[in-house]
């Protein structure tokens, strides 16, 4: 049940992604962009991650999503232009040279994923041989906040004047020229 | 329980969707889209390494820490695609080869 759970959203992420890329028109792009971002929510859930799952449908669903469709109405006379302009590109790739591309790189990646794991790092064996992953019965979300406020306050502080200094610098950017 | 390299073969596949839609788009929002693909892939991969460091939950926390610096990504960059939109009248990146207003 469980390995078939998880082929089903691997199969929804994976052919919804390549429907995303291959689809002309912007708009039904993005929708499916929002299909992509809930199956990988649900891979997450596999890999026992439920917090990251739901900060995943939070963050990308609620603010990034509607942040790109946004975008999209405010810049809307693209959509025809994109329907027509495959003459003159220099560059951007054409269309069988960059997939010519990215299937080199995937059969890359897989022929290294397979080759490691033939030979794991040794942490992970010792973690296996004693039994202490993570089990769907830890308590997930009080470990995390305990590491957030000890072990690793350092790039939590970090990331939040980062994350500070990039919204004050995009609605600087984004405000209208005669404003100032 | 789901071994490792399927967590790692699903993610190699997003990332390389990702990778063709930065290569082969004309538009900058989908350009964008491929590096909000090829950054969920990572996630997946941060994730699923994770389940074997519970001392250190290392894995989940970046994998937080990812997803915070993929929404400033987005944000900074969904600005100044609308400020090039204002200056040039279109998104498409071959046609903004200007400095110069």
């Amino acid at each position: 049940m469980e390995q078939f759970l998880f082929y089903a959203f691997a199969a929804m992420a994976i052919l919804s992604a390549l429907l995303l890329v291959s689809i002309r028109n912007t708009a039904r792009a993005l929708f499916l962009l929002f299909i992509v971002l809930f199956a990988m929510a649900g891979l997450y859930l596999f890999a026992l991650a439920d917090f990251v799952a739901i900060t995943q449908i939070l963050v990308y669903v609620g603010g990034v999503l509607i942040l790109l469709i946004f975008a999209f109405m405010l810049s809307n006379k693209e959509l025809l232009a994109d329907l027509q302009s495959t003459s003159q590109r220099f560059m951007s790739l054409p269309n069988w040279q960059s997939m010519s591309l990215s299937l080199a790189f995937l059969a890359v990646l897989v022929y290294s994923f397979i080759a490691w794991t033939k030979e794991a790092p040794e942490w992970m064996a010792r973690a296996q041989a004693d039994g202490s992953i993570l089990s769907p019965t830890d308590d997930n979300i009080q470990t995390l906040g305990l590491k957030f406020m000890t072990q690793y306050i350092l790039p939590f502080e970090i990331i939040s004047v980062f994350l500070m200094m990039a919204l004050i610098g995009a609605a600087h950017l984004s405000r209208r020229e005669g404003s100032r | 329980m789901i071994t490792l390299t399927h967590f790692l073969l699903v993610s190699a596949c997003i990332f390389c969707i990702g990778l063709y839609a930065v290569l082969a788009k004309r538009n900058a929002i989908m350009i964008l889209v491929g590096i909000e693909l090829m950054i969920n892939a990572s996630i997946l991969n941060f994730v699923a390494f994770s389940r074997y460091d519970k001392t250190n939950y290392g894995g989940q926390i970046f994998a937080l820490f990812a997803i915070v610096l993929a929404a400033a990504a987005v944000a900074v960059g969904l600005a100044i695609i609308l400020n090039v939109y204002r200056q040039f009248k279109t998104i498409n990146p071959q046609n903004i080869h200007e400095l110069k207003d």
